[in-house]
Order: structure tokens, then sequence, then C-alpha cells
């Protein structure tokens, strides 16, 4: 214990990358949809914090599919009420 | 796209104010009706509350019941004194737990409450239920000693279930918890999740309850004339009547021990009232002593409101009735017993096209004379005159105005002719499982009674004829009907979305009777090769035809080919392969190895592999490549031969067919004898202590353990051996082998040795203390005392043994009973998650407000029912044309 492990790393964390402003306005065209319809991800997520993404990113996340053998999805980042929780009761 | 969107629910509590506000009177007579069956004034059938009897006139609105539509109102009783509504006690607990008695505040600090504060808005800033934070807030303040404010001492609050509070023991009277509840501040309420702009927490206690309409709650009248009262009449009767004693006791100072005694018995009432499946008291009877069925009882569970008539509904054009087979129907189709036909209309629009047949239709009237020769002719029940008015004018046709009406009959009107063949209707078997479980069937209208459908989409449907019964539902517009066609017809749905192959196919006897004319060289004389082409209705030239001993035959594979379009080409392994160590393919011995060149059947017996329902291989291939009404066509064919097939062979099993010779026979006996003696040594070195244990059990599990496979392996070469008495020339051998029915192992365990009966995957060893039944030791753990059935179900089973075997067989009825009812909840629920999410155009998978679940559907956006066995391209069709050309 205590060791840090690289999530990143882990053989089943699939590859996240943050969109640029531009990218990211790309794939909400590309879709047709507000930023609000895509699915989200919590910023306290162990890759979004490795990452270092903020709340209002898109990442796009490439995952190995049996199906196909490539899938990307994009999720937008969103605060976490939890974080602030956590916060505040580690303060006491 | 969203034509309407809900902005919010708001649930909000009535007030007494409100309750009052919309009473129309005040109900106080316990009574309903009087001695010449009118209503009674201010009881509980006032017609200030709504009437149902027609002709009657509402003292509210002054309108009629029925049609003019008096909607009924809400009268109210004025309790005499306060009772706990059960609905909500949850809330009033948090309530009392979460604030002082004295000054009615939260019990918190005003630094706790400002983070919650802040919490809070946080959380509805995220669209996020407080709940969890009212009860964070709530499990905080029940800590709490002493109100941080007044300093008063905070007592535990315990509730009684259902609807008794106790503070550090005392019960708290309704009147005493309304009190404390008056004192919670408005600006506290957010905090316990409450709204004070719609809700006060004090009208979560009951001062005045209102009464529904008599709509709400009518009352039949039975063939005696006698009256019988709704549930709901009843109870409020006795609410009304407890109320009342409360009343006149309280207020000639009876002692408080009644009074308090009444108080008790009126919150009952009134809890069963609201609902009567309250936990922890008794529900309300009738008199014949059936619960009555109260407000909650109403709304919950299948047979509620929501579920049964609002999710659910009956519905016209439908008719329902017992199935039975048909072999000479398509697979399309679906046999309408004419009873049925007579009853349900197709309603088709008058064009100057087909207004003289119709006419003609109608002029026959509804039970028209069919001509000789013909079964049945379709007639008309109804024309609807008028259909752009609102007012549809329909008008029954009789034998008398036939005639009339049909002379009159005019372009535009609609015209409810009955059913006739070709029509496209729906078929459906519950429980709906899957897309399959509702087709659509071209009707044919049969005489007799019971709907017919081919026995190849028994599968899909999952029916069988042991009194089985169908729904059929008649598509009444043109939208419909063509929808039905394009997307419901059986042919669309042979292939199957669950695996991309197909699931409609021969079964069972075609099977065994494809099985039976392709075996290897198997030919047939020319007369009965010519029958069986007869019954596929063969137009063309004769297969080759080969002469021995002057006598003219027709080998099997080639009648079969007849059916083969000529461009197909295919290889497999068939069912019947024996998985050879060495696989000889084109020359396999047992004719396993199929090969289909352009068209004719080279080697190689068709078997379930080829044409079954879930495995065909020729049939995939021939729907891909010629498409499905092609594959309709041709499992219709490819049964009508099996079954002419299986006919001319013969095709029948006895009891001898499980004979095996002596010694066969003795062969088992001795090699069951060895497995006997095998498992007493294993035991009598476990009781030594000789016995290894296997890594990571216990000695005992190692000994079950390798007992267990002894025992299996002694059934397995009891099998074996009687296998190799039995031969092609044994029937249900061929069943098992083509794949029909049946698999060796049940017939092994009919002619060899039906081997180790389990219970929880374990020998059995339930019963008595130390054994299993009295006839062996205490402690005795050798095979035939552990479940071991030696015999067979030919030979017979001894009483222990056939006691073993019920309690095995037990087992499996009760795993399935267990497992629908889980898996059909399960099932209930994933639908209700996903029912209404679906595919978009840019191969989106979206939720009705649009928000994304899938970016590409199955992430590879491939429609497995078009799939090839899931895959998106049929490679092997590819090859095979670079190959050939």
């Amino acid at each position: 214990m205590g060791k840090k492990i690289d999530v990143l790393k882990h053989e089943l964390v699939p590859e996240h990358i943050i969109l640029s402003d531009k990218d990211a306005k790309e794939v909400l065209k590309k879709y047709n949809v507000s930023i609000d319809q895509l699915p989200r991800i919590f910023d306290t997520d162990p890759v979004v914090r490795a990452i270092g993404a903020k709340p209002g990113q898109i990442i796009k996340i490439i995952r190995r599919s049996p199906t196909a053998k490539k899938s990307i999805a994009y999720r937008v980042v969103i605060e976490s009420a939890k974080s602030i929780l956590n916060e505040n009761l580690g303060e006491e | 796209m969203i034509t309407k969107k809900i902005g919010r629910i708001e649930f909000t509590l009535l007030s007494p104010k409100e309750i009052r506000e919309m009473s129309a009177t005040k109900v106080i007579t316990a009574d309903t009706y009087d001695d010449d069956g009118f209503p009674i004034n201010m009881g509980l059938m006032d017609t200030h509350l709504g009437v149902i009897e027609p002709g009657l006139r509402c003292k509210t609105c002054g309108l009629r019941a029925g049609k003019d539509g008096c909607p009924g109102h809400f009268g109210h009783i004025d309790l005499a004194m306060p009772v706990v509504h059960v609905g909500f006690v949850k809330y009033i607990r948090n309530c009392l737990r979460a604030t002082c008695r004295e000054c009615g505040r939260i019990l918190l600090s005003d630094e706790r409450l400002e983070f919650y504060k802040k919490e809070i808005e946080r959380f509805e800033k995220e669209g996020r239920s407080i709940a969890p934070l009212v009860k964070d807030i709530v499990k905080e303040c029940e800590n709490v000693s002493k109100c941080p404010r007044c300093k008063r001492e905070n007592g535990k609050i315990d509730l009684d279930k259902p609807t008794t509070f106790r503070e550090n023991g005392k019960k708290l009277t309704p009147s005493e918890i309304r009190e404390w509840l008056e004192k919670i501040p408005d600006e506290d309420l957010k905090f316990l999740n409450i709204n004070p702009k719609v809700a006060r927490p004090e009208w979560m206690v009951l001062t005045v309850l209102p009464v529904p309409p008599v709509t709400v709650r009518p009352s039949v009248t039975l063939e005696s004339g006698e009256r019988s009262e709704d549930d709901l009449t009843h109870k409020l009767v006795d609410v009304i009547r407890i109320n009342q004693r409360l009343q006149e006791n309280r207020d000639a100072g009876a002692p408080q021990l009644i009074v308090e005694d009444l108080w008790e018995l009126l919150q009952y009432h009134v809890t069963t009232y609201l609902d009567n499946q309250t936990s922890g008291i008794p529900p309300a009877r009738h008199r014949s002593g059936r619960p009555l069925k109260t407000l909650a009882q109403r709304l919950k569970g299948k047979e509620g409101r929501f579920r049964s008539n609002l999710s659910g509904k009956r519905v016209n054009f439908s008719a329902r009735t017992v199935i039975s087979p048909d072999p000479n129907l398509s697979i399309n189709e679906v046999g309408v017993p004419i009873e049925v036909a007579r009853e349900l209309t197709v309603p088709v629009r008058v064009t100057p096209y087909n207004i003289e047949w119709l006419r003609e239709m109608i002029k026959r009237g509804p039970n028209p004379k069919p001509p000789e020769g013909v079964k049945y002719i379709p007639g008309v029940n109804y024309i609807i005159r008028d259909p752009k008015t609102l007012k549809q004018r329909r008008i029954k046709i009789t034998e008398k105005n036939a005639a009339d009406v049909a002379e009159r009959l005019e372009v535009g009107m609609i015209v409810e002719r009955q059913l006739m063949d070709g029509d496209i209707v729906l078929f459906n078997r519950q429980p709906s499982l899957h897309r399959m479980s509702m087709m659509a069937h071209k009707v044919r209208v049969l005489p007799y009674k019971t709907f017919r459908l081919n026995l190849s989409v028994c599968p899909p449907y999952n029916a069988d004829f042991d009194g089985d019964e169908m729904n059929l539902h008649v598509v009444q517009s043109e939208e419909a009907r063509a929808e039905a066609e394009i997307l419901m017809k059986v042919q669309e749905h042979i292939l199957s979305p669950r695996f991309g192959g197909p699931i409609i196919g021969g079964i069972h006897d075609h099977i065994s009777g494809c099985f039976l004319l392709t075996y290897k060289d198997k030919k047939f004389p020319i007369q009965e090769a010519t029958h069986i082409l007869s019954a596929i209705n063969y137009r063309g030239k004769l297969p080759n035809i080969i002469e021995e001993n002057g006598k003219k035959y027709i080998l099997g594979k080639d009648i079969f080919s007849v059916l083969l379009p000529k461009d197909l080409s295919i290889e497999y392994k068939a069912k019947s392969c024996f998985n050879c160590e060495v696989c000889t393919a084109p020359n396999c011995p047992h004719d396993a190895y199929v090969i289909i060149e352009k068209g004719v059947l080279k080697k190689g017996v068709i078997d379930e592999k080829g044409i079954g329902a879930f495995k065909g291989l020729i049939l995939d291939k021939i729907i891909r490549e010629h498409g499905v009404d092609y594959g309709r066509e041709f499992i219709d064919k490819v049964t009508k031969l099996g079954i002419t097939a299986i006919n001319i062979c013969g095709f029948t099993v006895g009891i001898d067919d499980e004979d095996i010779p002596p010694e066969a026979r003795r062969q088992i006996e001795e090699g069951l004898e060895k497995a006997k003696k095998k498992i007493n040594s294993l035991i009598k070195a476990y009781n030594k202590g000789e016995l290894e244990a296997l890594p990571g059990r216990s000695l005992e599990e190692t000994l079950e353990m390798e007992i267990m496979r002894v025992t299996g392996r002694a059934r397995d070469m009891a099998g074996e051996i009687a296998s190799r008495y039995l031969g092609l020339d044994n029937s249900a051998v061929i069943m098992a082998k083509s794949g029909a029915r049946g698999s060796m192992l049940n017939l092994s365990q009919m002619s060899g040795c039906v081997g180790q009966q389990a219970v929880r995957g374990e020998r059995i060893n339930r019963g008595y203390r130390g054994r299993t039944l009295p006839h062996f030791k205490k402690g005795d753990l050798g095979a035939e005392a552990k479940g071991f059935v030696s015999s067979s179900y030919k030979k017979g089973l001894t009483p222990t043994e056939y006691f073993f075997h019920s309690m095995g067989g037990r087992e499996g009825l009760v795993d399935t009973a267990v497992r629908t009812s889980r898996s059909g909840y399960m099932q209930r629920r994933l639908i209700n998650a996903l029912e209404d999410i679906k595919i978009e155009e840019d191969c989106t998978v979206r939720d009705p407000e649009g928000n994304v679940i899938q970016f590409v559907y199955g992430e590879d956006g491939v429609d497995p029912a078009k799939s090839i066995a899931g895959k998106p391209i049929y490679i092997d069709k590819i090859i095979e044309k670079v190959e050939s050309s």
C-alpha cells in the first residue's frame, strides 16, 4: 500500500483525450447536441484527475470494443457535488 | 423532436382550508340511501357529490350523470380529533426528529444551517435530489441533546409502526404532533425537503377528511334489487360512525380512557381508508372476509390503476382462442375460425373502383350463405355513413336492411367488411418476450374453432398445442397495414436479432424426415419418389433415375436437391458429426460432411444444422442470397418434404427400442459394479485417513468430488456401451443424432443407467440424521445410500432409487418456477428503463430528451438482425466470389 498507481497505465483504462475548444465545438456540431446532452463524467473521476480535465471540457475516450475494434465516445466533465462535500468535511 | 416538454411537476399537500373550499357538502350521516332509495342529505351519497343514476341531476352543477357530464364533486368530513395521515409518517418523523418541540426550529447551529443551505443550493443547481441531505440533517439533529436556541432538552422520537409517535417513550397524541409541527417556521422547512409555498407540515395530520365524489365509488344495484356499496363507501361509513361517537363522548365529558380508545379507532379507520395494507395493523375486511380495496390498493401494483388501466388497455378488433397445428399453411399464414372472421372487421373506404364489389358484399348481409363448394365468403357488419363528421353514424347491417343500405352506398363512406383470406393481422402469444412474439400473418378463414398455425413458427412464439391460446388483432388503417406488412411479417423475422441466424426452420419430424430422406445412399422407388415430389408441388424434370434389378429408383439426396436454388454452394459439418480424431472430410463414414455444389446435395445428410430452427445453415444462406420471401417458401417446402419422407419411411418408437442385448447388459453391470467398488475403496481410504485432500478442499469435499467423478464416469460408460448397441435403425437414435428431439443422454438413461441424482449440486444427503432413508445404516457414504441410480428407466427403479430420483426431479421443477418469476421481474425493470430510447438517423442511441446514450449503436452500428452471425459483412461470400471470378 501507499504506492501511487498511474491509472492511465492500467490495462482496463481506455485512452482519454481532452478536446480543444475547436474540436469540442466540432463534436457538438457533428452530433447536433448541446453540451448537456452528452454523457457526463465527474471531475473527481480518477482518470479525469490524472489528465487534469476541468469541468465543462469534453473528453474523447477511445475504447477497445468487441464489436467494432475501436469505439469513440465523448463525455463532458461536470463538477461533482461530492468533491465539495468531501473538502468541507475534511476541514472539520 | 420534442413537441412538449414538461418543465416540472409539483407535488403539494391539500390544506384543510382547500379541502373545505372544494367541498360541495359536509358529510355527517353515515347512511347512504333512505327507505325510498333516495340519497340522504349530508349522507355519503348526497346528490351534491354528483350522481350516478341516470335521470337524476347533480345539486352542485345541475348536470346529469353519464353523457351530460357531471364529473362529481368532493365533500368533507370534519374529524372530531386530528389523526395522522399514514402516507406521511416518514416525513412527520423527520420533522419531529429534526426540530425542537419548544421553539420549532431545526436543532442545528446557524453555521451548520448555513452549510446545509449551500449544499442544498448546489444539489438543486445540479438537478439532484436533496433527499440524502435531509437524511444527513435529521441524523445530525438526532444527536443533539439540547436545542441550541431555547436550550430545551431534546427528546428521542420513536415511531411505533404504523402511526404512533413517542417522545422518550411517552406517547404523543396527534393533536400534540400537530401543535409541534405548526411551530416549525417556513424558513426551516426547506431543510426538510418541504416547500413552504405549497405545503405545511401540520397538514400531514388530518383535521378534515375529503370525501371523494360518488362517481369514484359508485354503488351497484344487484339483480335482486339490493344495493351494494363500493369498498370506499364502506370505509367512509366506518369513519363517520366512529367520528360521531368520538364527538358525542368527548362533548359529554366521557372518561379520558374511552375518548382515547375511540380516537385510536378513528385513527385505525382513517389509516385503512387510505391504505389497507399498512403493515402492523390488521386489514379492514368486508363482511365476507375479503380485505377491502381502499385508496392505495386502487393504484398500487399489477392490478392497480397505473399498470392495469393506464399502461395497458383492452382493445377492439381482437380475438383469442386455442391454437392447433396445420402443416398445410404457409409460415406466414394463420387459420382463423369462420365464427371469428364474422366478428372481426376491416374498414374499407368506398371508391368508384370498389363500390360495386362492396355493394355486392353488403347485399349479402352479415351472415351470407357461401355458394356451392366454398366454405366462407365475407359479409359486412357495419357501414359508416358520414366518416367526416365526428358523430360517425354507424349503421348495423341486418338481413332486413342489407339490400336497402347497399342501394344507398356512396363514394366516401366506410364499409366494415368481415375478415377474408389475405388480410393482414397481428398474431401474438404471451409472454411477449421479444419482437418475434408478435408477428403479422395473412388470414386464411377455415372451419372449426381454433387458430391454426404452421409448426415452424412455434419456436419464436414458444408455443405448443397442449392448450395454449393466442391473440389476434386486425389492423385498422392503411398505415398500420403497410407497417405490419413491411416490418412485422413472419418472413421478416426468420433471422433473429439475437444472434443473426434463423430462428424459424424445421423442427422435430421435419428434421427426422430430411435425415431419413438424405442419409447416405438412401433411395426411393420411383412411385414413392414422385409422391414425395408431388407433396411440394414440384413441376420440372425428374431427378436422375437409377435402375437396379429392373426397378427404377431415385436417390433421396437428389429429391432434396430439387428444393435448392441452382446457385447454392455450401460445405459444413452436420449435427451428426462424430468429431472423429482424424476427419476424413469429404469421405466421412457417417455421411456427416455436407457438400452442396450449385444446388446439388453431393455428400452429407441434412439434419438440424442444415434446416433446423436456430441452427440451419442452409436456411441462413438461402435467406441471405435469395431474400426472405424465397426463404419463406423454402421453409414451407422443406418441412413438407420432410413430413412426406417420414410418412413414407415410417417412424416409430416403442419400449423395445431401448432393449439392449444381454451381453451389453452384463458389461454395464460389471462396469457399475467396478464403480461401486471404486467408491467403496475411496470411502475406506477416507475412513483410514489415507485420502489426500485436493488443494483448497477439505477431506470430506475431496471424497464427495471423487465419488461424483466416479458415478459420472459410470453413467457415461453405461451410455457408451448402450449406444454401441443402438444403431441408426433405432428411431430414437435418429432423433437424437439428427437433432430433432432428445439426446443420447436421454437414451442412455433409458437403456443403460440413470446415474447419480443430485440436489443443489451434491449427492443426496438430506433426510434423517446421518442417513438419507431408514433403509441405510447411519453414516453410510456408499453409492446407493446417496442417490446413485444404477437401474435404467427401462428396467425400472428400486423404491429408494425412485425416491432419490423424485428429489432430484423436484429440485428441477422448483428451479424453473423460481427462475421464470425472477427473470420476469428483471426483464420488467430492464424494459421500463430502456423502453423509450431509440436509434436516431445518425446511428446514435438517444433518449427522448436527446441525451446521447451511445455514439454509435452497439459501437459498430450493425443491426444484429441484418448481420451475419453478428458480423457486418459476409466474408465467406466475398471470398467465394473472388475465388470463382
